[in-house]
């Protein structure tokens, strides 16, 4: 057995005291398509305020582990999940948790822009609607002003709201759907792979985006960019073939990685 | 005869087709530069000049044989010149009749003479038509089979074929549209030759059951066709009350809650029920709901007539419904899996997602198939005929019985019948009405399913 020195646990605690709290937390989670096992005892630490990026080939995994923390998966029929997730300490999966308001705790921008068939004010003001956020017609306007301006996006449709969300581009339809997400207020914002449709210039202004919102929110994004990956978190999770196979701070990740597999993925050797 | 040369003609052009390929295929060409088109064009080429040319000939005296040897036996009957149109059409099918050999008393020397006439005239017309055949087929086999050189491009010529082909075939389709909606017309005029418009458009009643014959005892007659228009749109409104809010609810469960189990298992149930014959529904209607409707009427103390417009509706909105819904579950599978994922990503509950997200995207879609419907309970006959009513009443009690403009064109037409006679005439003039009513129905239709396709 390895006793501490006194000095040692006060340093391990006072590193304790820097890092960001646990936001989200996931405890050996499998999970099943059916027959086939897409996750193995995954264990991953979400922190508070911080951007975690999820890594790794394709097909290993990312946007089902992404998917069981506002339990998308519950969606899929044949998709079963084990192990514990906590959101602030509670489990998610508990039968008392009413999955509703989980979503509006978690929310989630998808790979490609998915914006309602409806005016680009509608598709803003859906969430707050739904979950009753504003008693009157100028509190909902206030609310879908503000996400879309933390959304980035006000300016470029402030004179067009009742136009419909579909008609915009690509990058704006993305932004448009952060801006959805960010309107009823949630801690946690996931991302899977919310730039993989858009160019160069819409992807620049959605990283810039991601930064910005850290500030207020947890967010864990699904990349396939070493570099989007590198540029906008802090933690970068590495999986592979339904494994975890290294967590650490993004920094350390992508220079001085501890699995062999993370440096030739990183380098890339494979994926 | 004619059936053998169209059997000599596809023989022809199937020989001329290997013939061709043979010839495409033969070293002489292959050898000095690259072929334009592969042996197959060719021999397909070949065969479209030895058989169209004569297959469009042979249709073309087929279809004016008869009425060119007619004119010819009629123009050299003794005395034809005085005749009037009818009296040489009888003159025509008394010759015709005996010359097949059917003779109803003894002909006339000049009958005789002109059977004659017409039996040398066919023979010398079949003749001629074979002769001509053979010789196109002839012609055409060895200007197709010739026309083969390196450089020929059979390709294009085959491809130009079968396009003119296609345009033909779509066209046989609209001219007999245009047919149909000509000769309808035309006997529309004619009635309102004899009852005005205006009381035919405005006239708030129905009672066409005039005298035919002189020796007939009947009313005066009235011809507004008010009161059968609001019985057919009685009628559609009770069975859309019953096929809308039926099929859009099945189809959503159908989508969006059940199981792949009761889904395969319903489905084909629903189907099913979109291929019962309409006169099936029409016994069901008039044997089962009917009683039922009435007996249901008088319990709760109102007027009650044995054949309601609450059993036809009724009936006819569960024939709708699988119409609706089939329709109305296309239109939810066209949203994409995406978007009800950004809505329960958002906490909506799945009512909700359906309500707000599934309901206004996939409407275009719905509206279309209502018109559908509503447009097929307009123009639907049987089970009217055998459940709803004759007389035209204009009531707003879905247990009396009305009558509607499909049951009044078949009671019109059925019977002494005779096309110089508003009555008779009155059938046209309502299926006028009737077609323009459902074409305008399906024109909406189509558009707004054709809107609600550019969404996504
Ligand atoms: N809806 C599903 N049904 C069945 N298998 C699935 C489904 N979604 C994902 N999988 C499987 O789970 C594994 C992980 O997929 P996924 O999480 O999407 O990978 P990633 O996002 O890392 O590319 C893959 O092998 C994939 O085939
Ligand atoms: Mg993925």
């Amino acid at each position: 057995m390895n006793i501490m020195t006194e000095a040692a646990v006060e340093q391990k605690v006072q590193a304790g005291l820097n890092e960001p709290a646990v936001k989200m937390k996931g405890e050996s989670v499998d999970v099943h398509y059916g027959e086939k096992q897409a996750l193995f005892g995954v264990n991953l630490d979400i922190r508070e305020n911080q951007v975690t990026a999820l890594i790794g080939p394709s097909g290993c995994g990312k946007s089902t582990f992404l998917r069981c923390l506002n339990r998308m998966n519950d969606t899929i029929d044949i998709a079963r999940v084990s192990g514990k997730i906590t959101l602030d300490g509670e489990d998610v999966y508990d039968p008392k948790i009413d999955v509703v308001e989980l979503r509006a705790r978690v929310g989630m921008v998808f790979q490609k822009p998915n914006p309602f068939p409806k005016s680009i004010y509608e598709n803003v003001a859906y969430g707050p609607r739904i979950h009753g956020l504003t008693k009157n017609r100028a509190e909902l306007d206030g609310i879908v002003e503000s996400s879309l301006k933390k959304a980035a996006l006000w300016n470029e449709v402030k004179d067009r709201l009742n136009e419909s969300g579909t008609g915009l581009s690509g990058g704006q339809q993305q932004r448009l759907c952060i801006a959805r997400a960010i309107a009823v207020s949630p801690e946690v914002i996931l991302m899977d792979e919310p730039c993989s449709a858009l160019d160069p210039i819409a992807t620049a202004k959605v990283e810039e985006l991601i930064d910005e919102l850290r500030e207020n929110y947890t967010i864990v994004i699904v990349t396939h960019s070493m570099q989007q990956a590198a540029r906008v978190s802090q933690r970068t999770a590495m999986f592979h073939i339904g494994y975890l196979v290294e967590e650490g701070a993004t920094e350390k990740m992508f220079t001085n990685p501890d699995d062999k597999r993370t440096q030739d993925y990183i380098t890339g050797r494979f994926g | 005869m004619a059936g053998y040369l169209f059997g000599f003609m596809a023989l022809a052009a199937f020989v001329a087709a290997f013939l061709g390929a043979a010839r495409g295929r033969s070293k002489r060409f292959a050898a000095t530069e690259k072929t334009h088109s592969r042996p197959i064009y060719h021999g397909l080429n070949a065969a479209i000049w030895t058989g169209v040319p004569a297959f469009v000939f042979l249709l073309l005296w087929l279809l004016f044989q008869n009425s060119v040897i007619d004119m010819l036996v009629i123009g050299s009957y003794p005395g034809a010149d005085s005749l009037s149109g009818s009296e040489k059409n009888l003159l025509i099918s008394e010759i015709r009749q005996v010359a097949a050999g059917s003779v109803f008393r003894e002909p006339t020397p000049e009958i005789t003479a002109a059977v004659a006439h017409l039996k040398s005239l066919q023979a010398l017309s079949s003749w001629a038509m074979l002769a001509v055949v053979a010789a196109l087929v002839a012609v055409g086999a060895f200007l197709g089979i010739r026309a083969i050189q390196t450089r020929y491009p059979a390709r294009h010529s085959v491809e130009r074929s079968v396009t003119w082909f296609m345009m033909f075939s779509s066209l046989v389709a609209i001219l007999t549209t245009a047919g149909i909606v000509l000769s309808l017309v035309y006997e529309a005029l004619q009635f309102f030759a004899r009852v005005p418009a205006t009381e035919f458009l405005f006239g708030l009643r129905w009672e066409p059951q005039i005298a035919i014959r002189a020796d007939q005892v009947a009313g005066q007659g009235a011809f507004g066709m008010i009161p059968v228009l609001f019985g057919t749109f009685a009628v559609s409104a009770l069975a859309m009350a019953v096929a809308i809010p039926t099929g859009i609810l099945s189809a959503i469960y159908l989508t969006e809650y059940a199981n792949e189990r009761f889904r395969a298992v319903v489905k084909p149930l629903l189907e099913i029920l979109a291929g019962i014959p309409t006169i099936v529904y029409g016994f069901f209607a008039v044997l089962t709901v009917a009683p039922l409707v009435r007996s249901l009427g008088l319990s709760i103390g109102i007027d009650s007539a044995p054949n309601s417009a609450l059993a036809a509706g009724g009936v006819m909105g569960i024939m709708l419904i699988p119409f609706i819904s089939s329709l109305s579950d296309d239109a939810f599978a066209a949203v994409p899996r995406a978007i009800r994922e950004g809505s329960f990503a958002l906490g909506a509950t799945k009512g909700e997602t359906i309500r707000k997200v599934l309901l206004p995207a996939a409407l275009p879609g719905i509206v279309g198939g209502v018109l559908l419907a509503l447009s097929r309970a307009v123009g639907e006959t049987m089970i009217v005929v055998m459940a709803a009513g004759l007389i035209a009443k204009m009531t707003l009690n879905p247990f009396e019985s009305v009558t509607t403009v499909t049951v009044q064109i078949v009671t019109l037409l059925i019977g002494d019948s005779e096309f110089d006679n508003p009555k008779t005439l009155a059938a046209f003039a309502l299926g006028l009405v009737l077609f323009i009513i459902t074409l305008g129905l399906n024109l909406i239709a189509l558009r707004t399913v054709r809107k609600y396709r550019e969404k996504y």
